[in-house]
């Protein structure tokens, strides 16, 4: 049975999923570090007055 | 923590290069099936992987309803989404595997309509998570995946118990397995936990990180709405 095709789609579908699923991972990673970064913002923004003072 | 991810990731990207190249190259080719029994390969240790991982979720499911840890919580949710996606996996190699073999993609099997079953259950774990914002959502989902770990002794016993088309179970099965297969089987298993174990740990740490945020902004917006 010479069906080759069969076997590098299988191995090709896996890693596609494995992929698809990383790739979504990394996008939520970006959105939350995204959040971290507007939630710092307006905290340096309020304690710069009172570090003045 | 950092350096302990980053030798995981490292060894992790060395055990699939290597459980690659032996599915590929060491193993020896099946008589009857010839290269398209290397499916195998990756199908069986998927298979494994997201039973183990349905079942920590049904073992953190059962802990959360007892002590409503939020760690437990936590675990729950990332080994169901990083389950369903082996799953996932299982689903589609077995009818790529099945067309040449069988001559058909899909057959309402026993096994293969139970792991349907249990792949839906998941999604649906998942669905109810997403979408639902109640604070009883974590309850509900853990008593939902609960029932879903109920299936997986049933997928994994089917064979056993019922004439089924699916091929007999490799191991204890009374199937006979060259140990060359044996070996590759075994590594390329290896390889997909240590591949899911990353992933979970790094969802764990994204989802600790995502709730921390989502705390954060209740807090302020608070704040600002007492000023």
């Amino acid at each position: 049975m010479n069906a080759n095709h069969y076997l590098y789609a299988a191995y090709i579908m896996t890693w596609a999923i494995h992929g698809t699923y990383l790739y979504n991972l990394a996008r939520k990673a970006k959105r939350v570090r995204r959040e971290i970064e507007k939630l710092k913002k307006p905290a340096i923004a309020r304690s710069a007055p009172e570090q003045k003072s | 923590m950092k350096r302990g991810f980053t030798i995981l990731a490292v060894l992790t990207a060395l055990l699939l290069s290597f459980s690659l190249y032996a599915a590929l190259v060491l193993a020896p080719t099946e008589q009857t099936m010839g290269n398209v029994q290397r499916i195998f390969y990756y199908h069986v240790p998927s298979a494994w992987v997201a039973f183990q991982l349905f079942l920590i979720n049904f073992v953190a499911s059962v802990i959360y309803m007892i002590r409503r840890s939020t760690k437990a919580d936590i675990v729950a949710l990332v080994t169901a989404e990083v389950g369903v996606v082996f799953c996932t996996v299982v689903l589609i190699t077995g009818p790529i595997w099945a067309r040449p073999v069988w001559g058909i993609w899909w057959t309402w099997d026993l096994r293969l309509t139970l792991t349907l079953v249990l792949w839906l259950i998941y999604v649906s774990y998942l669905v109810l998570r997403r979408f639902s914002s109640s604070s009883q959502t974590p309850l509900l989902a853990a008593v939902l995946a609960i029932f879903g770990a109920l299936d997986v002794p049933l997928v994994y016993f089917s064979i056993w118990f019922f004439r089924t088309q699916h091929p007999a179970p490799v191991i204890g099965g009374g199937g006979s397995l060259d140990p060359r297969m044996g070996w590759v089987l075994v590594s390329n298993w290896i390889a997909f936990m240590a591949l899911a174990w990353l992933i979970c740990w790094t969802r764990y740490q994204l989802e600790v990180a995502q709730r921390a945020v989502h705390e954060a902004e209740a807090m302020q917006s608070l704040m600002e709405g007492a000023r």
